[in-house]
């Protein structure tokens, strides 16, 4: 009863006019974010905060309107992977699998709606997973002291590569890296200034929001330049959508892989270091193990569309449970939402939960409230979004390029954090070329400080004894997760990691 | 070879860290573990990461030509004088400058670069400062 309590004063918070219109912007704008190749929910929301920040929006409608942006995302990544057979993003990657032979055997329209539908059930079951899991998780958070706290940091990090890379020595290359960055500025705890080489504006530390919006936007826009890839991929083809609505028959043929894959989907998003892209890879893979009896997977099959979306939908769900709840995120967009959170001083974790159980609750009606939206523009209006598959890159980035460029100087008035922008996105693109992941760059910049106070905390109390580090069962669980979530992927990692590479383009390093 | 390279940066780029870690001058109230001992394990994990990238390349990526990275370099310079001139130029000059220039290299004709860039710059005028009140650089024109 005190959840549905909670929840009721969350409605409450979020049916304002203002957070009711921030959230329809959010779902209008992820949409297409999510629709447009090249853009995904992680810029997406980059390029987005510091929009947030410049309105002086508090703490629940910043989260309100980039959430919904990260939900939008995942609804609208399917819209060009079924119509030009492009993943919009990369969790739509599987949702081509089946979308594009549908809308070629002139299915589109139903292969939309029915995707539609199980993005919907996946975020619906998603959102209502995260109300019953993230204040359980809260109370086991609540037994962590700081050593605890270390060795999940820890866990964080070594997990994450195991699905963002193929290459485990790159992960943890960009883990220490992002950790490396993080330590630039005055030590919080003894007032000594660390690798500033004398520079003042770097005794405040980098700014993880520069970090961000370089790495994710503008490393894009030099990907774009590369290749010179200045058209529109729907130039010269016809995107006809056909009728909206899918027959009854198909809904119900597609239920229980709806709900199955909403289940596996949430599962996928709450473990660390996983996310949508393998939420919808594990959706499709179990549905087509398990009712795939006469083959019709990978040729149009209905079920083969609902699956994916369902799941990584539910997974982008799933993926704000560690968020909120221990303030770890376990995928890159959750990742820039942990850095909406610090930049507004609010350190998510369970104490989250009790002092500002506004923004928690809040959020979370938000998201309903979001859910519904987003099916409502993602079926009747998808039309609206189909077109803008039409806006060509050589318009579309040199717009994202600007919004980056005005999103940092309004927050910082400052020419040196955007020359210092300017070298993440250079940063970026050399990394990604060289297939290092940036997730756990960016998670380094952000949990670093925290990261590194817990160990000092812990071994401090301690009275210098590093031992500590290992000495409650809990902290050892962790440590065995954490090892066991490095050493397996460089096992089995590779088999899953090609099968998923099979159809990906160059949006490779940034996932999520 | 790139990752050979790319491992052999990484590990002087540890060994860089982990001097300037040493240098880091130690407080006299300080705790028990001090500023430097984890900035000394990142340089550690950072050194064997490369390490091992280096011993165990990767296959090669797939490399620009020259005039493709010549293209890269160029767009930077730009970005790095639109940083510099924004606050003498005004926002929506040098925005609409950076704009075209980016959007005639991704392959708009000069016109529709033009446009682009004039419709971004004025675009985000409008909608960032008129409408949102943010406040952008201002130039000699007062926009």
């Amino acid at each position: 009863m005190d959840m549905l309590n909670s929840l009721a004063d969350g409605f409450m918070i979020a049916l304002t006019w203002q957070n009711l219109l921030l959230a329809l912007l959010g779902c209008f704008l992820g949409t297409i974010m999510g629709a447009l190749p090249g853009l995904g929910p992680s810029n997406g929301v980059a390029i987005l905060i510091p929009l947030a920040f410049t309105l002086g929006l508090g703490a629940t409608p910043s989260l309100i309107l980039l959430t919904s942006v990260y939900y939008g995302a995942m609804y609208g990544g399917r819209i060009s992977s079924i119509l030009l057979n492009i993943p919009g993003d990369e969790p739509a990657m599987m949702t081509c699998l089946d979308g594009y032979p549908m809308a070629k055997k002139g299915l589109a329209g139903e292969a939309l709606s029915i995707s539609g539908i199980a993005s919907f059930v996946g975020s619906f079951f998603a959102t209502w997973g995260l109300i019953l899991l993230a204040p359980q998780l809260v109370k086991i958070a609540l037994l962590f002291g700081p050593a605890e706290y270390f060795a999940l940091f820890a866990l964080a990090f070594m997990t994450l590569g195991g699905v963002s890379s193929t290459n485990q020595a790159k992960s943890a290359f960009a883990a220490a890296l992002g950790l490396g960055l993080a330590m630039i500025g005055v030590d919080t705890q003894t007032g000594v200034p660390r690798f500033t080489f004398g520079e003042v504006h770097l005794y405040d530390g980098l700014d993880f929001l520069v970090a961000i919006v370089g790495l994710f936007a503008l490393s894009e826009v030099l990907i774009f330049l590369e290749e010179r890839h200045g058209n529109a991929s729907a130039e010269g083809r016809k995107l006809e959508v056909g009728r909206l609505t899918p027959p009854l028959s198909m809904v119900k043929e597609c239920t229980p892989t709806m709900l199955r894959t909403s289940f596996l989907g949430f599962l996928a998003g709450v473990l660390p270091g996983a996310g949508a892209s393998l939420g919808s890879f594990i959706a499709y893979s179990f549905e087509k193990r398990l009712v795939d009896k006469d083959g019709t997977f990978g040729k149009g099959d209905p079920r083969g569309v609902a699956a994916p979306e369902a799941g990584n939908n539910a997974a982008a769900g799933g993926a704000l449970v560690p968020m909120l709840a221990l303030g770890v995120p376990g995928s890159g967009t959750t990742a820039v939402l942990l850095a909406v959170l610090l930049s507004l001083n609010i350190t998510p974790g369970p104490l989250l939960f009790s002092q500002n159980p506004d923004v928690v609750w809040g959020l979370i009606a938000a998201l309903f409230i979001a859910n519904f939206m987003l099916l409502a523009m993602n079926i009747p209006m998808v039309g609206l979004f189909t077109r803008l598959l039409m806006v060509p890159p050589r318009i579309l980035m040199p717009v994202v390029a600007m919004v980056s460029f005005v999103g940092i100087y309004g927050i910082s008035g400052s020419s040196f954090d955007l020359l210092v922008m300017i070298g993440f996105g250079v940063m970026g693109w050399v990394l990604r070329k060289l297939d290092v992941p940036l997730v756990p760059i960016i998670l380094g910049t952000l949990l670093g400080n925290a990261m590194e106070s817990n160990l000092r905390r812990a071994i401090t109390i301690d009275n210098g004894d590093w031992f500590t580090l290992i000495d409650s069962p809990l902290a050892i669980g962790l440590w065995a997760v954490a090892i066991i979530g490095f050493i397996l992927p460089i096992i089995f990692g590779r088999v899953v990691k090609s099968k998923m590479r099979r159809r990906e383009d160059e949006e490779g390093a940034i996932t999520d | 070879m790139s990752d050979r390279i790319f491992g052999v940066f990484g590990i002087l780029l540890a060994i860089g860290f982990a001097m300037s870690a040493l240098t880091i001058e130690e407080s006299f109230l300080s705790d028990a573990v001090g500023p430097k001992a984890f900035p000394l394990i990142i340089a550690a994990i950072l050194g064997i990461s490369s390490a091992v990238i280096a011993i165990k390349p990767d296959p090669e990526p797939h490399w620009p030509n020259f005039a493709r990275l010549a293209e890269i370099a160029a767009a930077v310079v730009v970005m790095v004088l639109y940083a510099q001139f924004l606050p003498v130029a005004g926002f929506v000059l040098a925005t609409a400058a950076a704009a075209t220039y980016l959007s005639w290299r991704l392959g708009s004709t000069i016109i529709g670069s033009v446009l682009t860039g004039v419709g971004t710059s004025v675009g985000i005028y409008v909608i960032f400062h008129l409408v949102l009140g943010l406040s952008l650089a201002r130039g000699p024109l007062g926009f």
